[in-house]
Formats: C-alpha cells, sequence, structure tokens
C-alpha cells in the first residue's frame, strides 16, 4: 500500500495566457474640447481635474486588460459606468480616443476602413440588447444579413443562417418576421444572427437584460451550451450580478469609466479591490458563485487501490494524520470508494478476499467538480463524512467537509 | 423716401438672362421632358377604357380589397358616362410624368440631405420656397422657358410636388433607429450597404408617404397647370369657369376627385401589405401555418 501524498491541483485547470484581446491604456473622452483633455491626459492629469477643466466626459479612463481566447468575459458596472461604451471600442462602433485596442496581435484603432470592415465580418459579431432585428426582413434573411453583407452567394448564405437557426432551435420559424416573434425568440435570433458567420469573437451588449428573469436564465444556459460545443471568445456586458457570475470565466468591474478589478468571480468575491466592488456582493448568495470543485481541499488520507497492499498499513496512516475515513483511487486516480477504520477492522475481521471494496461506506457516491455548492450543500450537511469530488473524468480531486464549507460560506458573508 | 430694391426687377432680369444664354439647353430639357410625357400620355391613351379600369379595380382589389374594387371601378365609369375620360387619361399621364421626374430628383436629395447637414441646411429653404410660393407664379417663367403646353405644366408641376418625398425621404432616414445603424456597421455593412440594405427600407414607410403627397400635390397643379395648356381635366374646368357652365365645372372637378382618392389610396396602400396574400410555394407564410408550428414546437421547447 502506498500513501498518495503528492498534492493534486484543485479548482481551475491552469490556462494559456494567449490574449485574444488587448486593451492598452484606452481612453475615450466625449465633449466639444476633447484635444485639450487629452493633452491634460498625456500630462498625466487625473479624472477629476480633466474633466473640471474641459467639461469633457471621460467616459472610458484608462482601460489596460487582456481578454483570453474562449473565455466569456463579462464586463459588469452599474448603467453609466461605460460599458457599453468600452465593448463599442472593441470594434469601433465608438472610437477610442487614446490607446490601442489589438484583435489577434493586430491594433484595430490603426486599421483602415477597409480592414476594420473586414475585421467585423470575419471576426467579431454583436448581439444587442433591444435585439436591433430589421422588421422588414424574415428570421431567416436577418439571420443571413450578415452573410449577405460579406457578399455569400444566396445558395451558401441561407444554408449557413439555416444552422445557425437550428443551434438555437429555431429552425422552423425561418420564413417568419421578428414581430411575430416573443423576446426570447427574437434574441435567439440576434444570437444565430451573430453566429451565422462564424466569428472567432462575440460582443454581447447587455444582450439578455431586456428579457424576463426565466428567459433570461435559459437563454444564459443557452449561450453556455452553445459555448461549450464551439468555444469562442465572449465580451458580454451586464448589469446582472447573477449573470454575471453565471456564465462569467472572469469578471471585469467598472465604476465611472474605470475598470476598478479583473479577475474570476471567485477572486472578485473573496477580494473585492473597492467598497463599490464589494457593494456588489452585499446580497449575493456565495453558494450560487462556487461549484464544489472550488473548495474541495486535499485534506484526507488517499489510498491507491492495487494487488498486494497492506491492510495495517492503511490503518495506521489513518491514525498518524487523526483521520476517521480514507480515500481509496485507482492508479489513475479514479476514485473508487471511501473507507473508514471501522469498516475496514471489520472487513479484514471478515476475512475477505479484498478488504478495500467490502469496507466500502455505503451511499459514498462523489459530487462531480461543476456542481454548484448550493446543490451540495445538504448533503454535506448530512453526511458523517466529508464528501469525496471528482472531475468529468471521475479522478479525485479532494473533499469537502463541514467545517471547510463552513468556512468557504463565513468568509464570503 | 423712396425706398425700392426692385426684386422683381432683378427675377425678370433673371429670367431673361437664362433665356438669352441657355436656349439650347433648355429647348433640349423640353424636347426630354415631352417626349416623356406624351409617351406616357399616348401609352395610357392607347389602353381602351374598359382594360384600364379592369387594371385598376384588380389591382385595388389585390392591395386593397374587394369594396375599394368595386368603387373604383364604379368611379371611373362615372368619368366614362361624364365623357371625360380622355382628359382623365391626360391628366393622369401628367401627374405620372410629373410625380416619376419628381422622385427621381426628389428621393436622392432626400438621401443628401440625411447624411450631410450642410445640404440639408441649404437645401431647406429652397424647399420652403418650392411649397409655400403661390403655385401660378410657376407657371410664367415656365411658359416662358418652355412655351405653352404639357411640358411646362410637367416642369411647374414637378417644381411644386417635389418637396414632401424630398423633405420625407430626409425625415425618414434621419429616423432610423441607432441600433439598426449600429447593428449594420457591427455585422460590417460600407456606407452604401447602411444605406441600401437597412436605412433605405426602414424609412420607406416615411418615404412612400412623401411619393403620395408628391402625387397628391401633382395632381391639384395639373388643374392649375392648364391655364398654360397643359390640358387634361384643367382644361375642363377652366372652360367651366371661362363660359360660367357649372355643370362642366362640377363633372371636371367631380373626375379630379375621383383621381386623387383612387390614387391616394392605391399608393398609401404600396407601404402596407397586400390584402390578398398571394400563397408562395416552399414558404410558409400563412397565418394558419404559424399556429401549427407553434402548438408542434412547444412541447419542444419545454424539453430544453
Amino acid at each position: 500500500m502506498i500513501i498518495e501524498d503528492d498534492a493534486v491541483r484543485c479548482g481551475d485547470a491552469v490556462r494559456t495566457d494567449a490574449n485574444k484581446i488587448a486593451l492598452r491604456n484606452v481612453f475615450k473622452i466625449f465633449g466639444s474640447d476633447v484635444a485639450h483633455a487629452v493633452d491634460l491626459i498625456r500630462a498625466g492629469q487625473g479624472k477629476d481635474a480633466v474633466q473640471a477643466e474641459t467639461r469633457c466626459t471621460i467616459g472610458v479612463n484608462d482601460a489596460s486588460f487582456g481578454i483570453r481566447e474562449g473565455e466569456i468575459f463579462v464586463v459588469m458596472g452599474l448603467s453609466g459606468s461605460g460599458k457599453s461604451t468600452l465593448l463599442r471600442l472593441l470594434n469601433r462602433l465608438i472610437e477610442p480616443t487614446l490607446g490601442s485596442v489589438s484583435v489577434d496581435g493586430q491594433d484595430v484603432t490603426r486599421m483602415s476602413k477597409r480592414d476594420l470592415i473586414e475585421l467585423r465580418r470575419r471576426d467579431m459579431s454583436m448581439v444587442f440588447q433591444s435585439f436591433a432585428l430589421l422588421p422588414n426582413r424574415t428570421v431567416l434573411d436577418n439571420t443571413a444579413f450578415g452573410l449577405e453583407i460579406a457578399g455569400i452567394s444566396e445558395v451558401e448564405r441561407n444554408r449557413k443562417a439555416l444552422r445557425a437557426l437550428e443551434a438555437v432551435g429555431l429552425d422552423r420559424y425561418a420564413a417568419s418576421r421578428p414581430d411575430e416573434l416573443s423576446g426570447g425568440m427574437k434574441q435567439r435570433v440576434g444570437l444565430a444572427r451573430a453566429l451565422a458567420n462564424e466569428p472567432t469573437i462575440l460582443l454581447m451588449d447587455e444582450a439578455f437584460s431586456a428579457l424576463d428573469p426565466l428567459i433570461r436564465t435559459e437563454m444564459q444556459d443557452e449561450l453556455l451550451r452553445l459555448q461549450a460545443e464551439h468555444s469562442r471568445t465572449i465580451v458580454f456586458v451586464s448589469h446582472d450580478l447573477d449573470e454575471a457570475m453565471r456564465i462569467g470565466d472572469r469578471i471585469a468591474i467598472m465604476q465611472d469609466g474605470v475598470v476598478v478589478q479583473v479577475g474570476t468571480p471567485e477572486e472578485i468575491v473573496m477580494s473585492p479591490a473597492n467598497g463599490y466592488v464589494r457593494s456588489f456582493f452585499r446580497n449575493v448568495d456565495v453558494s450560487h458563485v462556487f461549484r464544489a470543485g472550488d473548495i474541495a481541499r486535499h485534506s484526507q488520507v488517499t489510498l491507491i487501490d492495487r494487488a498486494g497492499h497492506s491492510v495495517n498499513a492503511a490503518l495506521e496512516r489513518m491514525r498518524a494524520h487523526d483521520r476517521d475515513v480514507a480515500i481509496v483511487i485507482a492508479r489513475d486516480k479514479r476514485y473508487q470508494g471511501m473507507i473508514s477504520a471501522d469498516s475496514l477492522k471489520e472487513a479484514v475481521r471478515a476475512g475477505g478476499a479484498d478488504p478495500y471494496r467490502q469496507a466500502f461506506l455505503p451511499d459514498m457516491n462523489p459530487i462531480e467538480a461543476e456542481t454548484p455548492l448550493a446543490q451540495v450543500m445538504g448533503r454535506v450537511a448530512e453526511s458523517r463524512w466529508p464528501l469525496p469530488v471528482v472531475d468529468a473524468q471521475g479522478r479525485y480531486l479532494g473533499a469537502i467537509s463541514k467545517s471547510s464549507l463552513l468556512m468557504t460560506l463565513d468568509r464570503a458573508g | 423716401m423712396d425706398f425700392d430694391l426692385s426684386i422683381g426687377a432683378g427675377a425678370s432680369a433673371a429670367v431673361e438672362y437664362m433665356l438669352d444664354n441657355f436656349s439650347p439647353t433648355l429647348d433640349a430639357i423640353a424636347d426630354g421632358i415631352g417626349l416623356f410625357a406624351d409617351g406616357i400620355k399616348d401609352a395610357l391613351l392607347w389602353l381602351p377604357a374598359w382594360a384600364f379600369i379592369t387594371a385598376v379595380a384588380l389591382f385595388a382589389f389585390w392591395r386593397i380589397g374587394w369594396r375599394f374594387a368595386v368603387l373604383c371601378g364604379a368611379a371611373l365609369l362615372l368619368i366614362v358616362g361624364m365623357g371625360l375620360w380622355k382628359e382623365t387619361v391626360e391628366t393622369l399621364a401628367l401627374v405620372i410624368a410629373a410625380t416619376a421626374i419628381a422622385i427621381t430628383i426628389g428621393i436622392p436629395l432626400g438621401i443628401l440631405m440625411a447624411r450631410s447637414p450642410i445640404t440639408a441646411a441649404g437645401t431647406r429653404p429652397l424647399l420652403d420656397l418650392m411649397q409655400t410660393m403661390p403655385a401660378f407664379v410657376y407657371l410664367i417663367p415656365a411658359a416662358m422657358f418652355f412655351g405653352l403646353g404639357a411640358v411646362p405644366g410637367t416642369i411647374a408641376t414637378v417644381i411644386f410636388s417635389m418637396p414632401p418625398v424630398v423633405r420625407l425621404t430626409a425625415l425618414g432616414l434621419t429616423q432610423v433607429n441607432r441600433e439598426f445603424i449600429e447593428a449594420g456597421l457591427a455585422f460590417g455593412c460600407t456606407d452604401r450597404q447602411l444605406l441600401f440594405k437597412v436605412q433605405f427600407p426602414l424609412a420607406l414607410p416615411s418615404i412612400m408617404a412623401g411619393v403620395n403627397q408628391t402625387i397628391m400635390l401633382g395632381l391639384s397643379m395639373v388643374v392649375i397647370a392648364s391655364m398654360i395648356g397643359a390640358g387634361g381635366l384643367g382644361n375642363t374646368v377652366l372652360t367651366g369657369i371661362q363660359r360660367l357652365d357649372v355643370g362642366l365645372g362640377f363633372e371636371g372637378g367631380l373626375a379630379v376627385v375621383i383621381l386623387a382618392i383612387i390614387l391616394d389610396r392605391l399608393t398609401q396602400s404600396l407601404s402596407q401589405p397586400a390584402a390578398l396574400r398571394i400563397p408562395r410555394l416552399a414558404r410558409r407564410d400563412s397565418p394558419i401555418m404559424h399556429g401549427a408550428v407553434e402548438m408542434e414546437s412547444a412541447p419542444a421547447k419545454a424539453g430544453v
């Protein structure tokens, strides 16, 4: 028998840090005397001083961050915080005043009009809060709009548009007009239109905010499903914290044009950058933010299930670590079962060929790492033992005990 | 104190100057417009009255409904009965010619106004002038430039009737919602694509209202233009006035009203969907089909 001591990394798998989109010192200044404001900013003046002197409004103030390939990046803030402006700087629907925005290493702010149009046709699509479906076109023609603009032949664009409509479950409505659809269906068409030209980047401006809460959740699930099928880089603007927490891989929080914090939902909940950020989370139920994998700790004794293991060594090991139970895993780290010192002794006394298997505690089905904490809290609270957590392949990641659960809830509260 | 700017003398001088220096150009324009207006008139007159009336009634049935189709047929038969068919068709031809020219110039001008504030600022007073200057005033220079007949009548009508289509085109385009413009741009529209694929279709109801107003103004001006020999129903009315023949004047006036009602309703209907849906194969346009589709898909959606 061998005791497994090497740490298994819990939570996020290690990501590659390839930035799909990168913003460097981006400003957007609105007003009549932008040139003067730019001079002041270049001279190192702060936002308040510039606004007081020039009467310009600084919509986006010195934004610098990266958006990674394949992630859902949520930009969150109150209305008027500049988040929709920030989004429009990415495809230059609004021209940045200063700074650079690069997509795949290309500086969007320096692109010629022709290159910019090419980028919008090929790489970036947008979904709007108000849907912005053209009322004079059928659902199919709306979906094919981007392809039509790009000069794709009618047969080809209708084929692609129909496929995009299928993906959102609306192919039956291809011949309908937008005004015949409900709000949720309209936004599915908006989504299909954005997906039809197979962009690598999806810009979503409060895309689900106009929908009622039930439909909104449904659309979020739809987006997550589509993202699971075909990963794109999604920049999602929202003022809804629950939405940001549900779908965001990372969140940027904006306050008065400043990006005050960028991080994963967990990071932001655990260590908010300032009071403004903290105020967002005052009413957040952390059990919806965290998943089982986030708080699973590798604090239990693990035993590798193989021929010739020694029961006595296992018992000794459990005693040494002051643990009543141990996790049995296969060589490939697959979770096998959980045993207690008592059940193991019992099994040895009974004298079976495989004491581990006979000692497995009943009802110790592992929890999937992606399960929201809210769904496992009841089980953890009721269980006498810590509950094992496994990844999608069934590999053991760690266990959740009552005390670790309480600690998480307490820290965030 | 004698204060006289003699603007009237200036206007006369300008007209004389143009007559002296641009005669060939004016003649060429006159020939072109004459050819166009006469062509339309000849084509309409070539058609027998019964064929014309049937065509109008069928169109009315398709766009609006059977009631209006019956009304159209009866009203046009009344005109035939009054012995004013030829005059009515002449008037219609003039209106069509003038409107075609007014739209051809007016819509592009409206687009320019919508896209450039400078053009808009320069054009607006001109439109005010065209619209409010008493209609008779156009007749004098028109007759001086182009003589008597259908051509000056058409030109005077174009000038008088063009402002609504220009204004409403510009208004319709500038009122297209910002979100549609953003959507168009976000999907990579060029300026031209944005205009023709997004703005223009969305502004179409407003533009059609402008076309409708232009036609109605054209009709009223065509009657006045009979004073310089434009012909048509205006002549009938004018003769009625000159002879103090109330009956003839009333008949001519009634025919104008009938023409106005038919033109108004038919052009208005163009900006709305047709009353009679023509089923197309492979397209699920009918409301019945939609109901069926919705019912089928309801359980499927619940499963998602």
